[in-house]
């Protein structure tokens, strides 16, 4: 009998840790998304959209920052997104037994969690060193590449979803190979493919660490891709670090603002899976 | 006769689409080839950049670069020996919490969790994976390291002060930043990749073998302990790699309350530097190309630390697929 209460403490007492475990991961979450955003919303008003970074000391609000993210994201989407899409469709279509495709994989997958500070470091040696300058376009580009192994990876998973019946048929029609995998394999993976991109996006919208010396950062209006250019996540990597309240405030409404942006994209990525999942 | 020549151009014409098709096939086919070769290049670029930065350092300095603390830009001697330590030293403590609560939340979520919560809980720990980690470095800065400062490092200072070497690394004053704080930081954002990639495997363990040793009378713990984990081992071990490689590159988080000083402290509550903090920090003021060399030469060190890392955590996740496939 002795044996058995044993057995059952123990039960319960590593059941209870692990219950314990999970309290304290949620704990840390409803923690930090409280505080972001009771520091984030006493600072929100219109002229955080409206106005330029102001010097220290003055009221001001983040619009270039914001509208140099947007540009940034959208470009390094449209420079990143033909490409991961074209790779992960040769590995899922053209090469999906070869050995390059198993070598692709490995390597996407090692890209996708390589720490994104080094993207920085190569993308300033390719293009600022080479430019001479710090640009929005090396940002891009460094961004980019951080979109490029998610949307290979997501590709190539909701390819080969795709079922080879519906190949097959498009084959014995006379299809070629080219309007096979663009008109039914395409259009079958086309929601997981979405998911991929909008996950992407929500990937690089808090990225800091590629544009520190890529993009750098601009206190002033710039939408010129060939000067440095301002973002979200930069400006607030800089002001939080500043000794100035108005910076600091600013910081913390620019933090919510981009988790409100993050959490969002995620929500509606796995609101399409989910819904993609039912069919 | 004239349905004869009829027949012929028709069959010109069908060979002329049926060319083009051809044609279209194989351009479609070497463009996706000539993409996934490029998501190839992207790597062996990153790597012979990095060394070709780097190169200046390693001709100079040698294999001091690695062992020396010295970092000072003004008589441009230079060694990563600061850095690395930190790096390790940040990683081990985010690990060394992030390991037990990943895995337990995983244990929670597959055998003890509700039905109806367990999808929410797991949507809102996969949502704190997404959340981007220059949030977690202004929330370290401005909340957790002063509440550290005033709440809990004086605490450790006097409970460990009586130990002989628990003294040496809780010892002098409470700052707020540094080491632990950094480390903490990175375990909070650690703990969700571990705990989802463990769920994920958790969940490919086959109903059978677990109902099997609940059918000999195992409690539930018996069956995770020698049930689930040893048929996953694999899987939590390369989920738990995945966060390693996360902890050691992480930049943003740690840059915010790692404190910058280039020196080794002996008590992990002193203030300390990493090698992505040191880049993130230093390189856009870097003069001299000796200087900026070094920080390439980091980001080299950085590089090869988290691609074996990532290797090692592909290869136990793959070793996993192939059992279950």
């Amino acid at each position: 009998m002795n044996r058995y209460t044993r057995r059952l403490t123990r039960n319960k007492i590593w059941l209870g840790l692990s219950i314990g475990a999970a309290a304290f991961g949620l704990f840390w979450l409803a923690l930090i998304l409280s505080t972001l955003v009771w520091n984030g919303i006493s600072g929100l008003s219109l002229s955080v959209f409206t106005q330029m970074t102001p010097p220290p000391g003055s009221a001001g609000g983040l619009l270039n920052p914001i509208i140099g993210s947007l540009i940034l994201t959208v470009l390094a989407v449209v420079i990143g997104t033909p490409i991961g899409i074209f790779a992960g469709t040769y590995m899922a279509e053209y090469g999906r037994y070869d050995r390059l495709t198993f070598l692709i994989r490995f390597i996407n997958d090692i890209l996708l969690s390589a720490p994104s500070i080094i993207v920085g470091l190569f993308v300033y040696e390719i293009l600022v060193i080479p430019m001479g300058h710090f640009s929005g376009l090396a940002g891009a580009v460094a961004l980019a590449m951080i979109v490029i192994p998610v949307v290979v990876r997501t590709t190539e998973d909701m390819l080969l979803l795709v079922p080879n019946q519906m190949r097959e048929a498009a084959s014995a029609l006379g299809a070629p190979q080219w309007f096979v995998i663009s008109r039914v394999a395409y259009r079958a993976a086309r929601t997981g493919m979405i998911t991929g991109v909008l996950l992407a996006i929500a990937r690089i919208s808090g990225e800091t660490a590629p544009l520190l010396f890529t993009a750098l950062n601009n206190q002033f209006w710039s939408v010129n891709l060939n000067a440095p250019m301002p973002s979200l996540p930069v400006v607030i990597f800089q002001f939080a670090l500043s000794p100035y309240s108005d910076w600091q405030q600013l910081a913390w409404t620019g933090a919510l603002i981009i988790t409100v942006a993050v959490l969002g994209l995620s929500m509606v990525a796995r609101a399409l899976t989910a819904k993609g999942v039912g069919q | 006769m004239a349905a004869l020549t009829l027949e012929a151009v028709d069959v010109v014409g069908r060979s002329t689409i049926f060319r083009r098709l051809i044609a279209t096939d194989c351009f479609f086919k070497y463009l996706t080839r000539a993409a996934a070769i490029l998501v190839l290049t992207i790597l062996f670029g990153v790597f012979i950049s990095l060394t070709v930065g780097a190169w200046p350092v390693f001709r100079t300095f040698g294999l001091d670069f690695l062992t020396s603390q010295t970092w000072n830009p003004v008589t441009e001697k230079f060694g990563a020996l600061a850095p690395i330590y930190g790096t390790v030293v940040t990683s081990f403590i985010a690990m060394l919490i992030a390991i037990p609560v990943g895995v337990g939340i995983a244990v929670f979520l597959t055998e003890l969790c509700p039905y109806f919560l367990r999808r929410p809980i797991a949507i809102a720990i996969e949502l704190l994976a997404g959340i981007p980690s220059i949030i977690y470095g202004i929330w370290g800065l401005f909340v957790l390291a002063p509440f550290l400062q005033q709440h809990v490092q004086p605490g450790l200072i006097n409970f460990f002060s009586g130990v002989p070497g628990l003294n040496q690394l809780f010892a002098g004053p409470p700052y707020g930043i540094g080491i632990f704080t950094a480390g903490l930081v990175l375990a909070i954002m650690v703990i969700p990749f571990i705990s989802s990639i463990s769920r994920d495997v958790f969940e490919t363990t086959p109903a059978v073998l677990k109902e099997s040793s609940y059918a000999l009378g195992c409690t539930t713990w018996e069956v995770i302990r020698n049930v689930v984990i040893p048929y996953t081992r694999a899987g939590v071990l390369g989920g738990v790699m995945l966060g390693l490689g996360r902890a050691l590159g992480e930049t943003m988080a740690v840059t915010f309350v790692i404190g910058n000083a280039h020196k080794i402290a002996g008590s992990i509550l002193a203030p300390g530097t990493t090698i992505s903090a040191t880049i993130a920090n230093e390189f856009t003021e870097a003069v001299g190309d000796l200087y900026t060399s070094s920080l390439i030469a980091l980001g080299f060190i950085l590089f090869v630390i988290t691609f074996t890392v990532l290797a090692i955590a592909r290869y136990m996740l793959s070793r996993l697929e192939l059992k279950t496939s």
